[in-house]
């Protein structure tokens, strides 16, 4: 069980409140994204979880039970650092085992665990080596694996993968949604990553200065973004904001388009403009057009086959159907055009 | 360093600094070692004589001798389990953030200013004298009878201002290794179920294994040659109760004027202190990369 319960927590360091009032309910077996920008308290919120901070206020229910004043070794919960925060000087299999030496569960007990999560990490090879002599990605699976074997209630996870190249973060992203499709313990998961939250979440938490801006599946939140803030932020590349006339001609005070809601042509449209910059991945071309007349630049994703160049005239269709509209106040406008 | 004649180059600019270093360290004890081969007294210089192992055999067969070894080793391995110890509680202590922590981190470092004899006058004269010292103040307050440290506890009494003297530097090395201790594997270790007890044994003391490590190597080679504050406070008494081997030395040379005895005391003292640095680089020394 991993049900977790945060009521009316409260984070001040100091005279700066860091996390005001904030409620939220962790589903068991969900895996759970805390997404923002960096300093948006997403971390803090984590570490409050863990118990690794004290809350200024409100208190935290894990299972029903209130822990707010639990010792961190007594919630049951496992948690995987951005450093990995392994023992240097211990070997593998000794840091995997360091939390259960430290509950004392027996030896045969430990090697059994040790086995089972050394296969299912790939880490059987490397059991007698020292962090030092492993990859970033094999740590962080020791790392992961350490949390394995105490079979905690949930998993926390403190942007993971923030400390490996590109290809590994894939690779990583993958295993760890696999994990958690074979555990089915619940995941909580802090990453300023936004592909990383819409690809591993069930259920992403967007966070602006401690304030939760949005909770919704990863698609609720890409088609139905509640303000100006997570439209922005959820999505790659960034959907284009569009104020001014173009936003009035709709009844907004700034509309949203994705890029892939732009209908792109070299003869007719709605925006006339300038092909600037085009990146050309293969599966998709991206191109960002200037000169519409609109204050923005507006970028556009079009097939990986269209032949357009630089300094190019180009005629973009917005997709109304597919428009997000915002008012003065950057709150979505739910009524339909 | 990559090419050959970068590696020449090299070679040729440091040459001059390692041959005058050299000369200064073989010159010192080729002299000591062809001393240590003569009969040479200060007080009738004009006579030298070969003397052949006679010098050797005089100074290992002097009653003296094996009291010193035994002090010297009672003084070495005192300092050095008050200083780990007490600079490991102490640097524990400081590494937490508290009111004045400047002031009080320079306190705690300033007995390394002091110079050896300066401070060991001061702890005879001010602090353990039997009459006017502050211990005997505090005995007598306690309404017990003063202790005599010198005359009574004569080797305890140095090692403890040897040690007041090396415990900043212990703290020092071991507060730096501690401050380079990772929070995170600290919180890890936490939330893994360590209490604060074996967070220290499993995380902060092998964390601390190499500095810990370089104080001892660093201390043992600087304690073999106490001197300072057993001329100044004991002058190796009563009896023989506080000479170690620097200082059984010096009494040759200086108050026997035998030179050609001081010169092999001082050989045997350079091997006794090369087998105990083998032996310390053995034992400790694979902490160190």
């Amino acid at each position: 069980m991993g049900r977790i319960t945060l009521e009316n927590v409260t984070k001040r360091f100091g005279d700066v409140e860091v996390i005001p009032p904030l409620n939220l309910d962790i589903d068991d077996g969900e895996f759970v994204v805390f997404v923002g920008p960096s300093g948006c308290g997403k971390s803090t919120l984590l570490r409050l979880i863990a118990g690794l901070e004290d809350t200024s206020g409100g208190r935290i229910l894990i299972d029903g039970q209130d822990a707010t004043e639990t010792p961190p070794a007594k919630r049951g919960l496992a948690m995987v650092f951005q450093s990995y925060a392994l023992y240097p000087h211990m070997s593998v299999r000794k840091n995997i085992a360091f939390p259960m030496r430290m509950a004392s569960v027996p030896q045969d007990e430990q090697d059994r665990r040790i086995e089972a999560a050394a296969k299912a990490l790939n880490l059987t090879d490397y059991l007698d080596r020292k962090p030092g002599q492993l990859s970033g990605g094999q740590r962080q699976r020791v790392a992961i694996g350490r949390a394995i074997v105490r079979e905690p209630s949930a998993f926390l996870f403190d942007e993971p993968l923030s400390n490996l190249d590109a290809a590994l973060r894939v690779g990583m992203r993958l295993e760890i949604s696999e994990l958690h499709n074979r555990l089915k313990t619940t995941m909580v998961y802090v990453t300023h990553d936004q592909v990383e939250a819409m690809t591993m979440a069930d259920k992403i938490v967007v966070l602006r200065a401690g304030h939760i801006e949005q909770v919704g599946s990863p698609m609720e939140l890409y088609r139905a973004p509640k303000n100006l803030f997570v439209a922005g932020f959820i999505g790659s590349p960034k959907m284009n904001l569009l104020s001014g006339p173009a936003a009035a001609e709709y009844g907004a005070e700034t509309i949203g388009i994705r890029p892939e809601h732009i209908g792109v042509s070299a003869t007719t449209g709605t925006w006339q403009g300038r092909v600037g910059v085009s990146e050309h991945l293969g599966s998709d071309t991206f191109f960002y057009v200037e000169g519409t007349g609109l204050a923005e630049t507006i970028t556009v994703r079009a097939g990986g086959d269209i032949d357009l160049h630089h300094g190019d005239t180009v005629f973009l269709t917005p997709d109304t159907a597919q428009m997000h509209r915002f008012d003065a106040a950057g709150d979505r406008i739910a009524a339909p055009i | 360093m990559a090419t050959r004649q970068t590696q020449s180059l090299a070679r040729l600019m440091r040459a001059p600094a390692i041959i005058l270093l050299l000369i200064w360290m073989v010159v010192p004890l080729g002299m000591t070692l062809y001393y240590s081969f003569l009969n040479y007294n200060l007080l009738n210089p004009a006579v030298t004589s070969w003397a052949g192992w006679f010098n050797y055999q005089y100074f290992v067969t002097d009653p003296a001798f094996m009291a010193a070894i035994v002090n010297t080793l009672v003084l070495v391995l005192g300092v050095l389990a008050i200083t780990v110890i007490g600079g490991i509680a102490i640097a524990l202590l400081i590494d937490k953030p508290i009111w004045g922590q400047g002031i009080v981190r320079i306190l705690i470092i300033s007995p390394f200013f002091v110079m050896p004899p300066v401070a060991a006058l001061i702890w005879k004269n001010m602090i353990m004298h039997p009459s006017y010292g502050v211990f005997a103040d505090i005995a007598r307050f306690l309404g017990l009878q003063p202790v005599d440290w010198f005359a009574q506890y004569p080797l305890t009494s140095i090692v403890i201002i040897v040690a007041w003297q090396w415990l900043p530097f212990a703290t020092l090395i071991l507060l730096t290794a501690l401050q380079s201790l990772d929070g995170e594997q600290m919180e890890a270790a936490e939330m893994d179920g360590a209490g604060s007890v074996s967070r220290f044994i499993h995380l902060t003391l092998p964390h601390m294994a190499r500095a810990i490590t370089v104080v001892i190597l660093i201390q043992t080679i600087f304690l073999l040659g106490i001197y300072a504050e057993i001329l100044v406070t004991t002058n190796g008494g009563p009896g023989n109760a506080s000479t170690n081997l620097t200082y059984l030395i010096y009494r040759a040379a200086r108050l026997n004027f035998d030179i050609g005895g001081a010169a092999a005391g001082g050989i045997i003292a350079v091997i006794l202190a090369n087998l105990v640095a083998i032996f310390l680089m053995r034992a400790v020394g694979k902490n160190l990369d």
